[in-house]
């Protein structure tokens, strides 16, 4: 038992090591930024990075902003993630490509919708419309895939779901690619009014409309969840699945609810996902579907508030990142590891404060 | 498809044990008939509008009658009626009595599944919705009308569909052994058609072009004749091999009953000295056949390689010590790109151009830091935590070997070219363009990973990496170093997964950041899933399965066509097996034999008396079955 108790030591001690690496690395980042900021020849910045260039004050607050609208849409996908998480405590890798579905079924309408002449013409009921019915077919989808797939492994060890959903997700991306073949799929062109910069503080009206869009589906959700009777089902089915069975709760079926609220969030994400970057592929879905399991674990995995607010500081942190801690540190070409940065925050926050930044309790802890 | 069943054992539950209750033709579950005809309608269409039919039609399986095209539309009407046609017979409850009833199940869905065919080709006659479904096509249509008329070819499929759903419930009425025959004279048939450019090699190796040229026509698969012979050929060996197993198998029961103590261990330990001779044999064959090979079967089998050596790496990690490592392929571009950089006079920054021996140690010692650096932080996380970091470890890796920051070093996307070959103590060099050498290399590390993996599977610290695996703090408790046993395990992945990244950077001459992508750990995956976690023969079973047969991510199979729909059969497979044998094909025999011996005894025992039963009774006749001892 000595033996192990070195051990222990030895692999505590390399990972306070790496811990403290990480802070002091970000630390220097962000010090580096604020001695270039307060002035672009201060010694300490040269130091660092010689030819850095200073941020504007404006592309400062564009950064933050495309960072919040991507980080929202980040949220909502983390909601399925954390809320499935928490009724059958496994990792749904597949969400992020019911996600995807989402986005192409929104190209496929609104193109459609485009060809029919309708969409320059009504656009806000086009657009409501095209969010309808994706939030549909991702809530079949999802639907389908947990009693296709995950129903009968209820009760197996958690990996064996987690592998089975890496399956599903490579099938769907694949389905996908098979049958709508591997063009890219557009959205037809947003309204000027939207598109322009004129709205307030200047910020582009996409974005405004992405966040906007991203609360009214938290705030229906936080309703659900919070003060209706199949919400208090499932939290009473995260908090443990055997008494809430037992207090009369058909588990199987708010386990089926709780896949269709995640599938019908990331349906909206899907569209807003189209309203950003105007076009979707059959591989859009697997990134940002880590990512949002990261956002997910940022902000405590079960917790719906705090899938949204890691979802948001995921957002700006993969959009900020880049330019703010590694481009004054020396980095070249710092905008290419935006992924990588997102990985990063999720390996970091594992590493510092593993129940999340917001989490207190992880609900499935004691599951096996 | 067990859903279908137990609705049907429910209904005949009132029986009294022991009593032949036979059950009329029409006593169907009619709703259970419709809801799985509804499933099979949807996989038809799915399977037709993915252009399967169209891209496979070139292949032809038998060379006038069937193309696998159609393959693809006729297999899943099969294989859905015979399971439509299962009843769950419960031992000493109720008798088990065949009967047309099966048959009239699976020609009913069948007739269902393909009414959506029909439907289709009505559809595409009529409609064009070709911008969102890319093979709602022309092609398509002209294939599902067998270029006749459209009602020729939509009365045709429910034909079909009737047709190949009543020989899939027929399955049931002809016996468990009249099953299993025609269940691997169809497998042969169809392999010895997709092995056609490996027989036809191997054909030309040995100047027995001759049997080749009558087995196939010329790239279009078996020759009708020759198809016929090699089902003739089966239908022998299989009888000949099943009396043979039954014999073994009444040996084993009665040694078993003579000495009851010893019949778990005698299998144990040791090999005995058939296996040792069998063992010998494939030793002896893998060394002496790829001489009589050519370049593109050589090729394959080196690919093949590579993915044996790329799962026992993963299989160690994954399959022994139970951590589900999702990031395996950044041991193998830490392998690859090590050896590039430190051998290829091309790599900018730093290019020492070592001997690929020498690059092959540094390069493992760097594999073993980088698996000790991912290691070290996720080995307290939760398993599935730890899944998802390893991937965005792995993920990390790539986008660093793309970007511009160390592009400087590794070049970038533009990649490190000009990496020499092997050059092996001055004898000889291995290199790209003769696969064979390329093949020899590949399987030298091959045997240095089996052997490594066998070992370290008896010792002790393969017996910690296997309780881990069952129960982590169990383990602990017994006095396990659970995380130190868990780094090792990932440094040995590690450094096995090194091995084949530099035997690519060889192989291929040049490296690139794409090739290590998520796919490619995903791939490893399921290699080593389907295979049989924790098994050495399973995994080098599941390569040569999958990566012979399909290809791998990069790497062309057998089966070309497939290029497109791989990954798409890949994730069915991944989930197909966790639902249905989550212990893969060949699963681990330790735990087997640790489980099962006794059942395994009583299965052979079983087996030998259906077999026996079937003999004795005339399986086609309605009346002669009795309830099975």
């Amino acid at each position: 038992m000595q033996l192990t108790a070195k051990q222990r030591t030895r692999v505590d001690w390399f990972l306070t090591i790496l811990r403290v690496a990480a802070l002091v690395l970000i630390g220097a980042g962000l010090v580096a930024f604020v001695a270039q900021v307060v002035d672009s020849n201060n010694p300490f910045a040269r130091w660092a990075n010689p030819d850095a260039i200073n941020l504007t004050g404006r592309q400062f607050r564009d950064l933050v902003v495309a960072g919040l609208a991507q980080g929202a849409m980040y949220g909502l996908i983390a909601l399925g993630y954390s809320m499935v998480y928490g009724v059958l405590g496994f990792i749904n890798f597949a969400h992020g490509e019911v996600f995807m579905i989402g986005a192409v079924t929104g190209a496929i309408t609104s193109s459609k919708l485009a060809e029919a002449g309708a969409w320059e013409d009504n656009f806000v009921l086009c657009l409501l419309l095209v969010v309808v019915l994706s939030m549909v077919v991702c809530t079949i989808t999802a639907v389908i895939m947990e009693r296709v797939a995950y129903r009968p492994l209820r009760g197996k060890p958690r990996l064996i779901p987690l592998i089975t959903s890496i399956g599903v997700s490579f099938f769907l991306q694949n389905f996908i690619l098979v049958l709508l073949g591997p063009g890219t799929k557009t959205y037809p062109r947003m309204p000027e009014w939207l598109t322009e910069k004129r709205t307030f503080l200047e910020i582009q009206g996409t974005r405004l409309l992405v966040l906007a869009a991203a609360a009214v589906a938290m705030v229906g959700l936080w309703y659900l969840v919070e003060r209706t009777k199949t919400g208090k089902a499932m939290r009473a089915v995260a908090e443990d699945a055997e008494i809430a069975s037992l207090m009369g709760i058909d588990v199987n079926r708010v386990i089926v609810k709780t896949f269709a609220v995640g599938g019908a969030m990331a349906g909206v994400a899907g569209i807003l996902w189209g309203l950003l970057f105007n076009s979707v592929l059959h591989t859009a879905g697997f990134l940002p579907g880590i990512k949002a399991f990261s956002a997910a674990v940022v902000g405590g995995i079960g917790n719906l508030g705090g899938s949204m607010a890691g979802g948001l500081t995921i957002g700006v942190a993969e959009s900020l990142g880049p330019l703010v801690i590694l481009e004054p540190l020396g980095v070249s070409g710092p905008s290419q590891l935006r992924d990588a940065v997102a990985f990063s925050v999720l390996i970091i926050v594992l590493l510092v404060r593993p129940s999340g930044i917001f989490g207190e309790r992880l609900p499935s802890e004691e599951r096996t | 498809m067990t859903a279908v069943a137990d609705p049907m054992a429910a209904s005949t539950g009132d029986t009294v044990p022991e009593t032949v209750r036979r059950r009329r033709v029409l006593d169907q579950n009619w709703r259970e008939l419709l809801k799985v005809g509804a499933i099979l309608m949807v996989g038809q269409v799915f399977i037709a509008l993915s252009g399967m039919p169209v891209s496979f039609d070139r292949r032809l399986i038998i060379d006038p009658i069937l193309s696998l095209g159609y393959l693809s539309l006729l297999w899943l009407p099969l294989v859905v009626g015979y399971a439509v046609g299962r009843e769950q017979a419960l031992e000493g409850m109720m008798a088990y009595t065949k009967g047309g009833r099966e048959v009239l199940a699976g020609a009913i869905t069948g007739v269902l599944g393909n009414l959506g065919l029909t439907l289709l080709v009505v559809g595409i006659t009529h409609f064009d919705i070709r911008d969102p479904l890319v093979n709602w096509s022309p092609q398509l249509l002209e294939l599902l009308e067998f270029e006749q008329s459209v009602w020729f070819g939509a009365l045709i499929w429910l034909g079909i569909g009737a047709a190949t759903g009543a020989a899939g419930g027929g399955l049931h009425w002809v016996g468990a052994r009249n099953r299993r025959t025609v269940i691997t004279v169809i497998a042969a048939v169809s392999s010895a058609a997709v092995l056609e450019s490996v027989i036809t090699d191997l054909a030309q190796g040995f100047h027995i072009e001759a049997v080749a040229n009558w087995l196939y026509a010329p790239k279009r698969g078996l020759t009708s004749p020759a198809a016929a012979v090699v089902a003739g050929a089966t239908i022998l060996a299989v009888n000949a091999i099943s009396a043979l197993r039954a014999r073994a198998a009444h040996r084993l029961v009665s040694a078993a009953e003579a000495s009851p103590t010893e019949s778990g261990s005698t299998r144990g330990g040791r090999l005995s000295p058939r296996r040792l001779a069998g063992f010998a044999l494939t030793v002896a064959a893998v060394i002496v056949l790829p001489l009589f090979l050519g370049r593109l079967t050589n090729e394959l089998l080196a690919n093949v390689g590579l993915f044996i050596l790329l799962a026992l790496g993963l299989n160690i990690i994954v399959g022994l010590a139970g951590i589900l490592d999702l990031g395996y392929v950044a041991f193998f571009a830490v392998g690859g790109y090590s050896v590039a950089v430190l051998t290829s006079p091309g790599s900018p920054r730093f290019s020492p151009e070592m001997p690929w021996i020498g690059a092959l140690f540094i390069a493992m010692l760097l594999a073993g830091l980088v698996g000790l650096f991912i290691g070290a932080p996720v080995i307290r996380m939760r398993g599935d935590y730890l899944a998802v970091v390893t991937l965005g470890f792995g993920e990390i890796i790539r986008i660093l070997l793309l970007s511009d920051w160390l592009s400087g070093t590794f070049n970038g996307a533009q990649g490190i070219i000009n990496i020499p070959g092997v050059e092996i103590f001055g004898l000889t060099t291995v290199r790209g363009f003769e696969p064979r050498s390329v093949l020899y290399l590949v399987l030298f590390f091959c045997a240095i990973a089996i052997y490594v993996s066998w070992r370290l599977e008896n010792s002790r610290i393969g017996r910690a990496w296997m309780a881990i695996r069952e129960d982590e703090s169990v383990a602990e408790a017994m006095g396990v170093d659970t995380v130190s046993a868990k780094l090792m395990a990932f440094v040995t992945g590690a450094v096995l997964g090194s091995f084949s990244g530099a035997i690519l950077s060889a192989k291929v001459g040049s490296i690139f950041p794409h090739s290590f992508a998520i796919i490619v750990s995903i791939v490893i995956l399921v290699v080593v899933i389907f295979g049989g976690m924790g098994n050495i023969a399973g995994v080098i079973a599941g390569a040569a399965v999958l990566i012979g047969v399909l290809g791998g991510p990069n790497q062309p199979g057998l089966l070309q066509e497939f290029a497109e729909f791989k990954i798409l059969i890949y994730g069915a497979l991944l989930v197909w097996m966790m639902l249905q044998r989550s212990e893969g094909l060949i699963p681990s025999v330790r735990r087997a034999r640790e489980l099962h011996t006794d059942e395994l005894n009583q299965d052979a025992w079983l087996r030998a008396q259906a077999d026996e039963a079937d003999d004795a009774s005339n399986p086609g006749v309605l009346d002669g079955q009795g309830p099975r001892p």
